[in-house]
């Protein structure tokens, strides 16, 4: 006799929507709403949570979750989910915002809200571009990467170096848990929805603020296919922007998750 | 109740704390700053929240955040730091949700000074932030009224889930005087249904200001104009002294139709007959009273504490129909009752009030003042 059970092994998350995607093929968007869904399945905190939507790409996130979800206005995601937090610490609040809305026009909300010890979990989405404008300079973006905004190349001595947010917020007393992940394969993408695991861990455990910061792709406006994107994130942009844990509460450290 | 000696800004802090307000996020700035202080010391022992925000930016899309969870929340600040808040009040305005804004006004623009001001009319009557909504502007002329006027904030704010700007001037934050203040009011604990809280055993609620297809956005937008022309039915106040018999109608919001008032009670005792119509809210104007009064008297004095904001409004209202003068004093100076009595006296006496433009005559007027003050 052969067995006729069959086990689950792959479905949607209750948390995530059954609609089609307006991402670009080949960019990360997807994966990391994707393990954002899973984990807040896993915790069993959809019915809690209220998401806080930056604007760039990922301005319609919403669409993609199900589950309470505001639009916040260009990088103050951080201030809008502190003014959520503050009147619902039982809520389960997150913001998930690209390399321009966090590093360059809300690096004031970002640093303020870790700097409070703000109990908030942050997904930092850093492609070192501009995505919906069309691909514009980002503080992220590589010495000597071309973009609309630096055509001839991001000239370091007019323009800076790239910003490393998980290695600035890991200096602030108020936060928890900061870590570097990144997107472009399998193996990361598990280490990447572990962490994001540890960083809503850490909220529901009161421990301050967390931040995971995930390394994605922008094949569109990198001007890539979507395996050279890849590519380019790991030979390109890991060299630049180390992945790796970089502030973890000992509380978190024994977590086994 | 008895009355107490209170400061404006602890009043109308104090006021809100009763009223149920459950978040206070904010900014120091003179002359508000007391405000502040006043929800630092009063909110955390009562479990509410209170954060003093890294901006007045920051502070206002906290204000944002609370107001999308249908809780109580406000912020308090003066003209340049409302300056900064204008973005998110857009937000707040767009994503229709419910929000009090007090402005306590200072001399501007720019840095300008820390000294009462009428100076931001425009910028809070006219909405300040950029596209098409409108906010509901209150304007208290004392401390007993900025307390009523706080308590009616909230409740015009849920009503029609918009944003209430409650305006005076600094002298009204900085000044003391006896009012009293109502019992504390027990906090709702029902969640209105559009509010975020977790999308337990319903559908989720997304709330956002974000309308991409330009047919939603405009759908959007006449909401709001047909929910604002129900406001301008419903929620006109104003005030009135001395009116039935005036022949010269003087009109001042704030702190300048208070100082008024005493410049009019002391003209009725030289036997000219002036009356006041002090507008409470700035918007919606009271308009239709203007139009009425339009046809009773004969003369009308615009006084405000900026170069004749609120008088352009009454020019589009009373349409030529009979003259009107203008007296302002700017920059961060409160106008005298006798400064106002002797307009009050120059309108009586004036046969043939001439320029197209009130201010015209006005300005030569203010420099002659100022050289004489040196």
């Amino acid at each position: 006799m052969v067995s006729t059970t069959a086990e689950v092994i792959y479905q949607r998350p209750e948390s995530f929507t059954d609609v089609h995607t307006h991402y670009c093929p080949g960019c990360t968007h997807g994966t990391a709403h994707r393990l954002v869904a899973e984990v807040i399945d896993e915790m069993g905190l959809r019915e809690k949570t209220i998401g806080v939507a930056p604007v760039g790409c990922s301005v319609f996130a919403y669409n993609y979750f199900n589950m309470d979800f505001v639009e916040a206005a260009h990088g103050r995601a951080p201030a809008m989910a502190t003014g959520i937090k503050r009147v619902l610490p039982d809520n389960t609040v997150f913001t998930y915002q690209g390399d321009g809305d966090l590093a360059s026009i809300g690096m004031a909300e970002i640093m303020h809200a870790a700097i409070r010890g703000e109990n908030i979990t942050v997904i930092f989405i850093n492609n070192a571009i501009y995505g919906m404008t069309g691909g514009q300079m980002a503080p992220t973006t590589l010495p000597g990467m071309k973009t609309t905004s630096s055509p001839f190349g991001r000239d370091v001595e007019t323009a800076g170096h790239p910003v490393r947010m998980a290695e600035i917020l890991s200096t602030i007393d108020g936060s928890s848990y900061i870590v570097r992940r990144s997107l472009h394969n399998a193996a990361n993408i598990r280490k990447s929805k572990k962490a994001i695991r540890l960083a809503f861990e850490a909220q529901e455990r009161g421990l301050g603020f967390s931040m995971v910061e995930l390394l994605s792709s922008c094949p569109t406006n990198w001007k890539l296919t979507a395996q050279e994107a890849l590519n380019f994130v790991a030979d390109e942009m890991v060299p630049v922007f180390p992945l790796g844990d970089y502030k973890v509460s000992p509380t978190l450290a024994s977590l086994k998750v | 109740m008895v009355k107490e000696f209170l400061k404006g800004n602890h009043a109308f802090a104090e006021a809100a704390i009763r009223a149920g307000v459950e978040a206070f996020y904010g900014y120091p700035i003179t002359p508000s700053t007391e405000f502040l202080e006043h929800m630092a010391r009063r909110l955390p022992s009562l479990g509410r929240a209170f954060v003093q925000a890294e901006s007045e930016v920051a502070a206002i899309n906290m204000v944002y955040g609370a107001a999308c969870t249908g809780k109580r929340v406000m912020t308090a600040s003066s003209s340049p730091g409302v300056s900064l808040m204008m973005e998110g009040i857009s937000y707040i305005a767009g994503t229709e949700v419910p929000a009090v804004i007090v402005n306590i006004m200072r001399g501007g623009p720019g840095l300008g000074n820390i000294a009462p001001s009428q100076g931001d009319y425009y910028q809070m009557v006219k909405g300040g932030g950029h596209g098409d909504y409108f906010p509901i502007v209150l304007a208290p002329a004392s401390v007993q009224e900025g307390i009523d006027s706080i308590a009616l904030a909230f409740d015009l704010a849920e009503k029609y889930r918009s944003i209430v700007h409650v305006i005076v001037d600094g002298n009204m934050g900085q000044m003391m005087e006896p009012a009293e203040l109502p019992p504390m009011r027990e906090i709702p604990k029902e969640v209105p249904d559009w509010a975020v809280a977790g999308a337990k055993g319903r559908d989720a609620n997304i709330l956002t200001s974000i309308y991409i297809a330009p047919e939603d956005e405009e759908v959007t937008n006449l909401r709001l104009l047909k929910r604002w022309k129900e406001i301008e039915k419903n929620e006109v106040l104003f005030d009135e002294y001395l009116v039935d018999d005036a022949e010269i109608l003087v009109i001042g919001f704030g702190t300048a139709g208070r100082v008024a008032s005493s410049a009019i009670r002391d003209a009725r005792e030289e036997g000219i007959k002036a009356g006041l119509l002090r507008p409470i809210t700035l918007a919606p104007f009271p308009s239709q009273r203007l139009v009425e009064l339009t046809k009773q008297v004969k003369r009308i004095l615009v006084v405000e504490m900026n170069s004749g904001m609120m008088l352009d409004d009454i020019m589009k209202i009373v349409q030529g129909e009979i003259p009107i003068e203008f007296y302002g004093r700017m920059g961060g100076v409160t106008p005298l009752p006798d400064e106002i009595l002797g307009e009050i006296k120059r309108v009586a006496a004036n046969k043939e009030p001439g320029a197209e433009d009130p201010r015209d005559e006005w300005i030569s007027r203010l420099e002659q003042l100022i050289s004489g003050e040196k």
